[in-house]
């Protein structure tokens, strides 16, 4: 036994004599997790998790989040003696005289970008490869709600600098509260402490940015990974892989060095993006007065969908009984938004529901092999990105020469035209795409050799595919549709009968598909051939 | 028929393809050189950004392709950071894969429900629990248990009450009064008719006694936007008309959208248009939507000229400014 493993024991026998964590450690330290590029996704976000955590805490130790006014007096010439709030000029502080500070400053806006992104695109992954069943339905919803938070700490934190943009966005957020029917008012003022802007907003949002929402972030993000952990992750489907077993490396040594590995990647690479590429760059855009805007007012791209469809909303308002209803602000702020996170974090049961599914899943689905949630998705990716054009469609009709109008027409016919379609398209290509499955597996891959016949025929030459391939390809199951009775036996009506009509149908479209390629017809084909 | 189909089966794990590095020593060495340069080139990073906090200036600007004209003290800092950290990451992830045992490892998974002996157990638990507790023997505890639990949310609720103050009136009202003159801002100089030229446009705010100070909340209402056109170019009723002066007319430039500052003025069309969601409003129609989502024209203000000429309000906005709520139209 050398010197090093001696210690080692040692360490060990300390920690078990005195927590009795043996039997836990020696289980977990040697954990599988299967290995593919897309389960990175959740990590990155994690990483720009711990990168906003860090820089954060430096920016606070300069930034003053107050609204009392000062006269400028740091070493940005254009600025000089102007009149600002003492938030917007700590952060001119922070980017002009601390070292290091706007690098520190352009890390925490890009690890923000980063972090969102992560969200969302580790929310498609999951969503498209069905990683959301049973029993996975809880993180689920605690992504959906991390999603959720992300937004609103986001849009917080941009707010925090007090700059002519910043200050517009708030005043935007102000009259979205104050269109809410009945206390609309009331909420505003208690919000900003009297009338807009007033001097408590940015004092009370930084509370809520540095310490409140953190807080929560790490609480649901630690319930979010012990289920991943307890649950065990899942796997994409292939050769020895099933619903009981899980195929990758341990997580000591290999998955420690590989994540612990891939944090210090994120934060480089986050690091050297404060470094060249310039974020938020608050000096051009001067201290928030409610009196003037910059043409080209641009939310973050996480806020800009929001931004599009306020953008996008009729010209609508009531006046019932002396009370205004202002519908061209509730229903793209508040109403479709609230509609489309519900059914977002609702999903999972409305699938299972509909195709009454109740089982654990632990193998991934190819999108392809599931053509109606694909194309649901691919629907919902369709309304988002036509939103998030029309939160920049200024900036789209001046770059592409286009009239304004031109693009907010577009936007509000595509809204509604697109998605449907993207639907029907993403469903017909996963057919397609199962059909050719089918074809490779019974038919073989094409290998461009024609070959001329003794008859005078050409034909090509086909090879078969491997085992391992012919598995990948058949590997899914194929649900039958529900058959729930919409008649008893005597052809009355059964109490019940037009829910399960709406089920039989929904299950029905979902399990639309080509049937899959079976040993038996490869048998049949061969005796052909 | 359809239980004599044969499905394709699964040809198990594919048989494991050893890398170089397991089986030739000189690999392994080559690999393992590798993750040491890209640690030493970590700490080269390191190097360069104590070098750039130490030695670089802070006014040193120079121009690189792309980037344009770029900080050295800040490029410093950022690249020796980024350096310092993705190498290590590289590092640590080549060491893993060139170096680390690559055969895959296969754990079984276990449902996660419970036997049903332990379920059965956990239900009668917690009925056992239930009942010993007696909630439901017992309709009075659990009444008032319910009410109070229920009052105590009023305190949090109560004690936020001096978040804020109630709106009153506030929404409502602006500093414009009849005789308030109409100055530049910036600079805080009255106007008169002749300082604006036909198609000029000017901001202005409510003159304020000297040594008086106008705060934000004050700009986020009383802000006016003051157009010149020709006379005969209006089409308005006679009242909206009385309201202008020689061709100036004067409206709110808080957006009865959402509030933002309607700051960019089209003289080919006499438009107005919102930067924020691009509702545009008609100069020569009493600001009337012609386009985007807001619903209402933006509030205009009555003007004419005091004796000694200067532009003034003949009277308060004729309702109230900026985005809409409940009570606006009571």
């Amino acid at each position: 036994m050398t010197a090093r493993e001696r210690i080692a024991g040692n360490v060990a026998g300390y920690v078990d004599d005195r927590t009795g964590a043996a039997k836990w450690m020696k289980k977990n330290l040697t954990k599988v997790f299967p290995d593919h590029w897309s389960f990175l996704l959740g990590e990155i976000c994690l990483y720009s998790f711990v990168i906003l955590l860090l820089s954060g805490t430096f920016l606070t130790f300069w930034f003053d989040p107050s609204m009392r006014e000062v006269i400028y007096e740091g070493s940005y010439e254009p600025l000089k003696g102007l009149e600002m709030s003492a938030a917007y000029a700590s952060t001119l502080d922070i980017s002009f005289e601390v070292r290091g500070g706007l690098l520190m400053r352009q890390i925490h806006h890009w690890a923000a970008l980063i972090f969102m992104v992560g969200i969302v695109v580790h929310l498609m992954r999951v969503y498209f490869t069905g990683a959301f069943r049973k029993p996975r339905e809880f993180n689920w919803i605690i992504g959906v709600g991390l999603l959720t938070l992300g937004i609103v700490e986001g849009f917080l934190g941009y707010s925090l600098p007090d700059d002519l943009l910043s200050g517009t966005g708030i005043r935007i957020a102000e009259a979205i509260i104050q269109a809410l029917p009945v206390v609309g008012s009331y909420l505003a003022f208690f919000a900003f402490g009297g009338a807009f802007p007033g001097v408590a907003f940015i004092p009370r949002i930084y509370t809520v940015h540095v310490l409140l929402l953190p807080a929560i972030f790490l609480a649901l993000i630690t319930v979010h990974l012990m289920l991943v952990w307890y649950q065990k992750h899942t796997q994409f489907p292939g050769p020895g892989r099933t619903e009981k077993n899980v195929v990758g490396y341990p997580l000591m040594p290999v998955y420690m060095a590989k994540a612990g590995g891939f944090f210090f990647i994120v934060f480089g690479v986050t690091a050297f993006l404060g470094a060249v590429a310039s974020i938020n760059p608050i000096w051009l855009y001067g201290p928030y007065t409610p009196g003037q805007v910059s043409a080209g007012s641009q939310p973050d791209w996480y806020m800009g969908w929001l931004d599009g469809l306020v953008r996008m909303a009729p010209p609508i308002e009531t006046v019932t009984f002396g009370y205004t209803i202002s519908w061209n602000i509730l229903i793209p702020g508040l109403i479709l938004p609230g509609i489309m996170f519900t059914a977002l974090a609702l999903y999972p049961f409305i699938e299972s529901w509909a195709n009454g599914d109740k089982r654990e899943h632990h193998l991934l689905d190819r999108p392809r092999n599931a053509p109606t949630r694909t194309a649901i998705g691919a629907m919902a990716l369709t309304f988002t990105l036509v939103t998030l054009l029309n939160g920049g469609n200024d900036i789209i009709a001046t770059t592409f020469d286009l009239t304004i109008n031109q693009m907010m027409w577009f936007s509000r016919i595509g809204v509604i035209v697109l998605p449907p379609l993207a639907y029907v398209i993403t469903k017909r290509l996963c057919l397609s795409l199962q059909r050719a499955d089918r074809d490779l597996v019974l038919h073989g891959r094409e290998t461009g050799r024609l070959v001329r016949m003794p008859s005078g025929e050409f034909v090509e030459i086909h090879e078969p595919i491997s085992a391992e391939k012919a598995w990948l390809l058949t590997s899914h199951e194929q649900l039958a549709p529900l058959e729930l009775p919409e008649h008893d036996g005597g052809g009355v009506r059964r109490p019940g009968a037009i829910k399960n009509k709406i089920r039989n149908r929904i299950s029905r479209s979902m399990a639309t598909a080509v049937p899959k390629a079976t040993q038996t017809e490869r048998q049949e084909l061969e005796g052909h051939h | 028929m359809s239980n004599e189909i044969e499905l394709i089966k699964d040809p198990g794990l594919p048989a494991h393809v050893h890398r170089r590095a397991d089986t030739d020593p000189k690999a392994a060495a080559r690999a393992e050189r590798q993750v040491a340069t890209l640690f030493i080139l970590s700490a080269l990073g390191t190097v360069l950004l104590v070098y750039s906090y130490l030695f670089v200036d802070e006014d040193i600007f120079f121009f690189i392709p792309v980037l344009g004209d770029t900080n050295a003290h800040q490029l410093g800092l950022g690249m020796g950071m980024a350096i310092a950290l993705f190498c290590i990451g590289a590092g640590l992830i080549h060491w893993a894969k060139t170096l680390m045992p690559d055969e895959e490892v296969i754990a079984q998974r276990h449902e996660f429900k419970s036997e049903d002996e332990d379920r059965e157990d956990f239900v009668k638990t917690v009925k056992a629990g239930a009942a010993a507790a007696g909630l439901g023997r017992r309709p009075l505890i659990k009444r008032t248990l319910g009410a109070a639990l229920g009052l105590s949310a009023i305190s949090p609720v109560l004690l936020l009450g001096d978040l804020g103050p109630l709106p009153g009136n506030k929404l409502k009202t602006t500093s414009w009064k009849k005789g308030t003159r109409l100055v530049t801002d910036p600079g805080d100089r009255p106007l008169r008719p002749e300082d604006l030229e036909v198609g000029a446009v000017a901001q202005t705010l409510p003159a304020i006694a000297p040594g008086e100070h106008r705060s934000l909340n004050d700009i986020g209402k009383d802000a006016v936007l003051l157009i010149r056109l020709r006379p005969e170019e209006f089409n308005l009723d006679a009242e909206r008309l009385s309201w202008t002066y020689e061709g100036i007319i004067a409206f709110s430039k808080i957006c009865s959208h959402m509030g933002c500052a309607v700051a960019l003025y089209e003289q080919q069309t006499k438009h107005l248009l919102c930067p924020c969601h691009q509702s545009t409003f008609d100069v020569t129609r009493a600001a009337k939507v012609i386009f985007g989502p807001s619903a209402r024209p933006l509030p205009q203000l009555p003007i004419t000229i005091d004796t000694e000429g200067y532009l003034v309000a003949q009277a308060p906005f004729n309702e109230p400014v900026g985005p809409s709520f409940w009570e606006r139209s009571k």
